[in-house]
């Protein structure tokens, strides 16, 4: 197999979104149509984490253009880790929007945009230059654009104009920052800006342009004091559209600052402290946020936020222990986080709300689907053996080990807090009596569905359930993996010497 | 030429800035405008102003005989200005269909959201 093999996800999403343009009207083609791509994706995905498991970091020049002039497409562990859970996510959130979403909506091209972000975040995750991260930046926020305002309802529109605000203006300063460092080494290429950048004589800029870039990626992954536009969104659009922003989207920007932070300014003291200070305000703002929230869509806004800063943490206490906790608890999050939401969907479709308050009776009238939701709430937070607990060994310890108290209280107060608002909505949600609920009566309750139906929606949450299952009790695959990529990004001279080829 | 570049991307900054800042929802959008058109600058600046030949070598020659200017910053604003077009278009269309909905163009009016629902 040649090394081509890391642009065919790009490829295959590029072809049945422009496939599913042909199917404009035809529904229900386009729903079988998106549901063979995300099958194709998931096994090209799978294809290209083996091949990169075996023969490690390669590098793909568009064009044959040698490394530092052309733009480069980077597939390493980390990157191919990322487009398999994409995949898998990908193609969860399609099954249940072939259900969960109305057809008006899906008339709309919705499919075709969905196939254009999946695209967009393939892209963002191989690529090794600069601008070209941008221009794939650029592709997510237009498709989650057109998700997130697509059948125009009035509370779309209006999380719409935040969420459109706040994205574009983050772009506009990571081009800021892209122009400076441009100014400042004179090339794109990340692996050449990682070595010219230790040269250049005023290191002051050299932060500057930091600030800069970390501004941009942390409004897109909603750090602290710019995360008001996620909970004010994210529970506008259908579920699955959530569904896919919370697992992957504020995840893109993650994975910009880690690559950044390990590959770019590596061991820049002032933005690891700066990245504590902020990893520690976002876990007390999401986590106190989450806690007065009664929406559940709005509790599960709140608990990403949280969840974030203990990324953004982890990455600022900069060790490969901490790295390592870093890169596990990225790929639980995407699988439990995109859970949470089809779930969320789930209980709107089976009492027409999600207020909290409005509901309850859940596990008396449903106790098989209960048990599967507690298996992923309990994921969340971290029950052992289950998927959250193994990575924040890793964070606990290097946290501790360094001496980051005010990171370690934090975390433990997230996780605290993380379980808290897990058991009210356990307790609300499932365990009180059914108040009062008023029925609208062209409402399709889960009940009346088809039984065809009712496993659509049920399906993509049994198959995260089971992956989140076998990241808690296969753990020890799952550490060498993120030890493995945490080696990688600590040691960042391999990468820059795959793709630099000296 | 330089300090002249500078001061209008510093105005177009400040300009964009105060706009985004605005309650009105139209001013928001002329304020992303004028923010990405400072942006544009910038990265124009910062890939150096030279007076020079446009940089394509003659066929005779291996490499770049005199002083060219590079063609990168503006490859990269070509772009740029290509994606912010797209984006505003939809900006625009966004925010017309926002009015009608909501009925009315003040970002404070903008937070029933924000209570409990």
């Amino acid at each position: 197999m040649s090394e081509n093999i890391i642009t065919y996800p790009l490829i295959v999403h590029l072809f049945f979104s422009i496939v599913l343009m042909f199917f404009w009207n035809k529904v229900k083609v386009q729903k079988i149509v998106t549901i063979i791509g995300n099958f194709v994706a998931l096994g090209v995905a799978i294809a290209v984490f083996i091949f990169t498991w075996q023969y490690g970091t390669h590098v793909v020049n568009a064009g044959n253009w040698e490394a530092p002039y052309g733009i480069v497409f980077v597939g390493d562990m980390l990157s191919a880790t990322l487009i398999l859970l994409t995949a898998i996510a990908g193609l969860s959130v399609s099954i249940f929007s072939t259900v969960s979403i109305i057809n008006a909506r899906l008339r709309f091209g919705f499919f075709s945009v969905y196939h254009f972000l999946l695209l967009g975040l393939n892209g963002a995750f191989l690529t090794g230059d600069m601008f070209n991260l941008y221009v794939w930046f650029e592709i997510i926020i237009i498709s989650s654009f057109v998700l997130i305002s697509i059948g125009g309802e009035k509370n779309q529109l209006e999380g719409a104009v935040k969420y459109f605000t706040l994205n574009f203006f983050g772009s506009l300063i990571f081009l800021t920052g892209l122009g400076v460092i441009y100014g400042l080494t004179g090339t794109l290429n990340m692996a050449d800006i990682a070595v010219k950048i230790q040269h250049v004589n005023n290191q002051v800029i050299v932060d500057v342009c930091a600030v800069l870039f970390l501004t941009a990626f942390a409004i897109k992954s909603a750090v602290f004091p710019l995360n008001f536009w996620l909970p004010a969104s994210y529970h506008t659009p259908p579920s699955a559209v959530s569904a896919i922003f919370a697992g992957l989207l504020t995840k893109v920007g993650v994975y910009a600052l880690i690559r950044m932070m390990t590959l770019i300014f590596p061991q820049d003291p002032f933005l690891m402290n700066l990245l504590l200070v902020l990893a520690v305000l976002t876990i007390i703002s999401g986590s106190f946020g989450a806690i007065i929230q009664n929406n559940i869509r709005k509790v599960f806004s709140f608990l990403i936020i949280c969840h974030i800063g203990f990324m953004i943490g982890g990455l600022g206490v900069f060790n490969v222990m901490a790295l390592t906790g870093v890169i596990f608890y990225l790929i639980h999050d995407i699988i439990v986080k995109t859970n949470l939401f089809l779930i969320g969907g789930v209980i709107y479709r089976l009492k027409a709300t999600t207020n909290m308050k409005m509901i309850g009776g859940l596990y008396k009238s449903y106790p098989k689907l209960s048990l599967l939701i507690i298996v992923v709430l309990f994921s969340l937070v971290g029950v052992p053996p289950l998927s959250g607990f193994w990575p924040k060994i890793s964070l606990f310890l290097s946290s501790y080990n360094t001496g980051n108290y005010w990171f370690l209280g934090a975390l433990i107060l997230g996780s605290f807090i993380t379980l808290v608002v897990i058991a009210k909505i356990w307790s609300e949600a499932f365990w009180k009596n059914q108040p009062e609920l008023k029925v609208n009566k062209r409402f399709i309750f889960f009940d009346k569905l088809y039984p065809i139906q009712k496993w659509q929606f049920v399906t993509p949450i049994v198959l995260l359930a089971i992956f989140s299952l076998y990241i808690g009790f296969g753990a020890q695959h799952i550490q060498a993996l993120s030890e493995r990529i945490a080696e990688d990004l600590y040691n960042s001279q391999n990468y820059i010497d795959a793709v630099l080829k000296p | 030429m330089e300090i002249l570049l500078a001061i209008m991307t510093g105005v177009l900054y400040a300009a964009g800035t105060y706009m985004i800042l605005r309650r009105s929802i139209v001013k928001l959008i002329i304020g992303i405008i004028l923010f990405g058109n400072g942006v544009n600058l910038l990265i124009f600046l910062l890939g150096r102003i030279t007076k020079g030949n446009p940089p394509i070598i003659a066929p005779e020659l291996k490499h770049f005989a005199d002083i060219y200017a590079d063609p990168i910053p503006q490859a990269l604003i070509l772009t740029s200005i290509v994606i912010s077009f797209g984006l505003q278009a939809f900006a625009i269309i966004l925010v017309k269909r926002a009015y009608k909905v909501l009925k009315t163009d003040d970002l404070d009016m903008l937070n029933t959201l924000d209570e409990d629902s």
